[in-house]
């Protein structure tokens, strides 16, 4: 399926968040994540299960004023 | 002190993170304005390049606190979303909260800000409301649960300093107890020593420090002006008069009579 992530369109088969993470090479990286929107929590992301066209956000600190 | 949410402050210069030339010079500037708060952002991050985390490393070595901004928001979902993925990562209650309302002079959309500020209140979330003057528009933030409020000086970035003397002057009147922290549009130390002399609890800079020529220097002056500023204030500043009032006594004055 595609997803859209962070403004970019991926191939993925993974259905869950943590793993399509994983796939993107996340790793333990410090980032939060959001989809279509809302906030999915990291502790939610393994039953977090995607579908075809949605649209995942990670994010992570930076540089703010 | 100034305490904002129960968390007493001995600085009352709270320090942006953009902008600055390298990491480097960042360390050297937080470190120079003996600040204790500083703003950082969520932006997105490549699962490849990773630039997040190794400013995040930076941060936790300065041992400051930080206060996440929920800046480039436009919408009240956009900015509560946020403030809950910054609640996440940065693992503090604390959101600088920002609705943008016009992209020419990033004005806050006062009636997205509310709004947002009532929901993120309502869930625990203490909130430093990026907002205007209007006197109005503070009355709401402070019903809608904010404790802190940040009026704006000048448009962000804009260093033009405090462009509406008048209006933050009755801001100040108006809430004498509830800790005003005059964010962006600071340009130089003597805007900054104004708003202590004025009253406002503290100041928010980042444009003017970070790119100025010397940050660290820049971010010393800072300091310098805003104990000068707060000094100034506690000491009871005299009322400006139209006419001359000598200083040297007029009684025995040679020659006279």
């Amino acid at each position: 399926m595609r997803i859209l992530v962070n403004g970019a369109w991926r191939e993925t088969v993974a259905a869950e968040l943590s793993t399509v993470l994983d796939e993107l090479g996340y790793g333990e990286a410090v980032v939060t994540t959001a989809v279509n929107g809302e906030f999915v929590a990291a502790g939610v992301r393994p039953r977090t299960r995607l579908a075809d066209g949605d649209r995942v956000e990670v994010l992570a600190p930076m540089q703010g004023g | 002190m100034l305490q904002v949410y129960g968390t007493p402050l001995q600085s009352r210069l709270l320090l942006g993170t953009a902008r600055y030339p390298s990491p480097a010079v960042l360390t050297e500037a937080v470190r120079a304005a003996r600040a204790e708060v500083v703003t950082v952002a969520l932006r997105r991050e490549s699962g490849g390049e990773r630039a997040g985390q190794g400013f995040w490393s930076i941060i936790r070595e300065l041992g400051v606190r930080v206060l996440p901004n929920t800046a480039g928001c436009h919408s009240v979902k956009e900015a509560v979303t946020t403030a809950h993925m910054a609640r996440e990562v940065f693992g503090t209650p604390w959101i600088k909260l920002e609705v943008i309302g016009e992209d020419d002079t990033l004005q806050p959309d006062v009636f997205g800000l509310t709004e947002a500020a009532r929901l993120l209140c309502a869930e625990g979330f203490e909130v430093f409301p990026y907002t205007t003057e209007d006197l109005v528009v503070a009355e709401r933030l402070l019903a809608a649960g904010c404790r802190v409020l940040m009026p704006w000086g000048a448009p962000i970035g804009s260093g033009r300093g405090l462009n509406n003397l008048f209006g933050l002057t009755a801001l100040r009147a108006h809430f004498p107890d509830v800790p005003l922290i005059i964010d962006a549009g600071i340009g130089v130390p003597s805007h900054a020593a104004r708003a202590l002399e004025l009253g406002f609890d503290a100041v928010l800079i980042n444009t003017a420090v970070a790119q100025a020529r010397d940050p660290a220097r820049m971010a010393a002056a800072f300091a310098q002006a805003v104990e000068a500023g707060r000094a100034a204030r506690l000491a009871g500043p005299i009322e400006p008069r139209d006419l001359a009032a000598p200083s040297t006594p007029v009684i025995g004055t040679a020659f006279r009579g």
